[in-house]
């Protein structure tokens, strides 16, 4: 029997129609848009002015405190003008706009194509390169690696938890990294383990990916501590708590984080960030992307400049279908749909999902029926239906009651409901105003 | 921008399954009984069916569009399970115009005063059938003796149903093995061929309809399991402590509605509780009710009593049993 978490979960059709499309390489786009907050905490401050002239790699945005990251130019070109844009959050944040000439990187970053296999750098070092490079968790999340690595006073990591599961239907980014750069991968983990003390490290991946498994089973061989992990297909078990319970069986409690039990949890996508951070003194300024949907000519895996427009990469994916009705940025299950195709890749951007006009219609709710379905999908044991009338009838502090707050918005009871019920949109809702009253009520 | 695209919180995708095709998926699952009911009631079994299901889909369809003036939504298949559940609990001759009146109770007073599907507390087709019995109980309760296409509707030859043989019986001071030579044998009322309403007597016929609606994932198994679990202990234990007074536990089983009752009553999704702790407390109260109101009730048959009761508790048990949350309790090894 392969492990999983115990309660709750779906199956979705996969859909992973680029599992077997080489990662390429993306063309510098002629004009890029590099929002300053592309991860969660404080938004960066930029110190690059109109008129600039700046390199590939160069830092143009620092991070303010600690739970903040640095950002850095993706090409070479000048500064056109700071200002704001729509991102995929759709909210409206600044961004630095720069017209690229040429591809001109910075000294200092190796671009050599051979592995750099020995961890020079101390652990401090280590965290400190990796704030600098401004290396947040790629699985979608994009919380700053380095206070992930920090483990504070009174608190002990034993083990590093390695998500390679890719649970979102028709993503493959994480799959493909893993085939093309497993060692450089595996090299990562060795330094997020040497950064966190710990002497184990365990990769989860699912078990539709079997070529991933073979491939980094045969390499870790060579790493000391690493171990890869089958798991069995279901969604949401790429979330870290999800993660952490089918790995090693141990429960995060409500309201508190992985390193409360003992772990810490990286994506691959990550591990291969951190390498070349550590290893090749390159920043995160590009990474791999999903571009795919059923109606496309040529979905792919590429690596793309951060700040590239997605309209860019549906082009380059065989251009858009006449019958587009949605994009989502990210997974269909947790992604954000775009509201237009300026929206630059980011950071958190696994994938971009084309979906026709016909897969994107919502049908029209019909009454609920008790049947209980949300309940049993529930991957937290909460009870969708009922937090959903809580939030519909303003209700606010029965649905504090009811941990509407432990929510990680999955979408598996949306996803499973017969009758059709917005019940996460709801949920949405009620979380954000509990946690707005409970902020409130804190001030007092 | 020449053409808009649309904007929606997550998730981006629906599963297929829909309130319709649950439905539908029960109406597939009572077919083996239906079959198995007009096999052995012949006509009546037809005709009692057809009215049932024609008229609970008719009120329904009055009461939407001339009470509610909301659109209707008959195609739901909902109505279609009431009305055939409906059919299921009655006898094969009883006369139209009480199913008809049946049918009405069900549909507009137990579902569509509540609001329509999703808010009746109780079961409609069971409210439908007790409604009955207590109005009409002699017409409830002179079931046809089973004699295959043969059976007449109006003309059927009656009889008692075993449960009440062994009523009748014990009340008069006649021995449990005396009157087991009276009722149907083991076999024959697993198959079906016994009196009683036309959709419970075949044991055989509603565990294929189970098992497909496990397999479909329609219902869990708590809810059947636990009222046939507690049936079957309790009256066990009544069995090991006196079976001259007390049928055997398998007799309890095969006679009268417990399959049909915990299969497809006590099931509706409506009217049951929602998480599988509840589920099986609301189904190891229905057993422990249907055996007391068997043994020392004054109806000789108890599981459409049981399970109305229990309804009425459902609204509690969601309130007060939940199920334990994701890291809830701190306990790691």
């Amino acid at each position: 029997m392969l492990k999983t978490f115990p309660s709750g979960g779906i199956h979705p059709p996969e859909n992973k129609l680029t599992s077997n499309i080489p990662i390429g390489y993306l063309p510098v786009p002629g004009n890029v848009v590099i929002p300053v907050s592309q991860h969660i905490g404080a938004p960066a401050t930029v110190i690059v002015n109109k008129g600039d002239y700046v390199k590939t790699g160069q830092l143009i945005a620092t991070g303010n405190g600690f739970v903040s990251s640095n950002t850095h130019s993706s090409v070479s070109g000048k500064v056109s003008k700071i200002d704001t844009i729509f991102d995929t959050t759709g909210y409206k944040q600044p961004a630095v706009f720069i017209d690229v000439e040429g591809d001109e990187w910075i000294g200092t970053i190796d671009r050599s194509s051979n592995i750099a296999r020995e961890i020079t750098l101390s652990p401090d070092e280590i965290k400190k390169r990796c704030f600098e490079s401004g290396i947040v968790g790629l699985g979608g999340a994009t919380f700053p690696s380095h206070v992930k690595l920090s483990v504070p006073e009174g608190k002990k990591c034993d083990i590093l938890i390695i998500n390679g599961v890719e649970c979102e239907p028709f993503l493959t980014s994480d799959h493909r990294l893993m085939l093309e750069k497993g060692e450089e991968i595996l090299i990562g983990i060795s330094i997020l383990m040497k950064a966190l003390k710990v002497g184990r490290a365990k990769i989860g991946i699912e078990n539709n990916k079997p070529d991933a498994i073979d491939h980094l089973t045969k390499l870790a061989a060579g790493f000391e501590g690493i171990t890869i992990h089958p798991l069995k297909l279901k969604y949401p078990q790429g979330a870290e708590k999800q993660l952490i319970k089918a790995l090693i069986n141990r429960e995060v409690p409500s309201g508190h984080l992985p390193l409360d039990v003992g772990a810490v949890v990286h994506n691959v996508g990550t591990a291969y960030a951190v390498y070349e951070a550590v290893q090749k003194n390159k920043p995160l300024f590009e990474r791999v992307v999903t571009v795919t949907g059923k109606s496309l000519s040529k979905p792919c895996n590429y690596v793309v400049r951060i700040g590239t427009p997605i309209g860019r990469l549906i082009e380059a994916a065989g251009g858009m279908p006449g019958d587009t009705g949605k994009i989502v940025s990210g997974g269909p299950m947790m992604g954000k749909a775009v509201s237009n195709l300026d929206v630059p890749v980011v950071k958190g951007t696994s994938g971009i999902v084309v979906f026709s006009e016909n897969e994107s219609e919502r049908k029209e709710p019909g009454p609920c029926i008790r049947c209980s379905k949300c309940i049993g999908v529930c991957p937290l044991n909460l009870q969708p239906f009922l937090l959903m009338k809580l939030a519909e009838l303003g209700m606010f502090e029965r649905a504090e009651k009811e941990k509407i707050t432990d929510c990680m918005e999955c979408g598996c009871c949306s996803y499973t409901c017969p009758a059709n019920r917005p019940l996460l949109d709801y949920i949405r809702l009620g979380k954000a105003t509990v946690i707005k009253l409970a902020r409130q009520r804190n001030l007092k | 921008m020449s053409n808009l695209l649309n904007i929606s919180p997550s998730p981006h995708a629906h599963g297929k399954e829909t309130t319709q095709k649950l439905m539908h998926g029960v109406v597939v699952a009572l077919m083996p009984a239906l079959f198995t009911s007009i096999f052995y009631f012949g006509i009546g079994a037809v005709i009692v069916t057809a009215a049932s299901v024609i008229s609970c889909l008719v009120f329904e369809y009055l009461i939407q569009k001339f009470v509610f003036k909301k659109p209707v939504t008959i195609t739901d298949g909902s109505a279609l399970v009431t009305g055939l559940l409906l059919a299921f609990n009655l006898p094969s001759n009883i006369p139209v115009i009480l199913v008809v009146i049946g049918s009405f109770v069900a549909i507009a007073v137990a579902k569509m005063t509540f609001g329509g599907l999703g808010n009746n507390p109780f079961n409609p087709a069971l409210v439908g059938r007790v409604f009955m019995l207590i109005s009409f109980p002699v017409q409830m309760t002179s079931w046809p003796v089973p004699a295959g296409f043969k059976t007449g509707y109006a003309d059927a030859v009656t009889g008692a149903t075993p449960l009440a043989i062994i009523k009748e019986g014990i009340k008069n001071g006649e021995s449990v093995s005396q009157l087991m030579e009276k009722v149907p044998a083991t076999i024959q009322m697993f198959l079906g061929h016994m009196g009683g309403s036309m959709g419970e007597v075949s044991a055989i016929a509603l565990l294929l309809g189970l098992v497909y609606l496990l397999y479909k994932k329609i219902i869990t198994w708590h809810i059947p399991v636990s009222i046939i679990g507690t049936i079957a202990i309790f009256t066990t234990i009544l069995w090991l402590i006196n079976p001259e007074k007390n049928a055997d536990p398998m007799f309890h089983l095969m006679a009268g509605g417990v399959l049909l009752g915990s299969i497809f009553m006590a099931t509706d999704y409506v009217t049951s509780p929602m998480n599988t702790k509840a589920m099986i407390i609301y189904g190891c109260c229905i057993g422990i009710l249907t055996v007391i109101i068997r043994v020392w009730g004054a109806y000789p048959e108890g599981v459409s009593f049981a399970i109305l009761i229990m309804n009425a508790f459902v609204p509690l048990m969601n309130t007060y049993i939940k199920p334990k949350r994701f890291g809830e309790e701190v306990k790691n090894g």
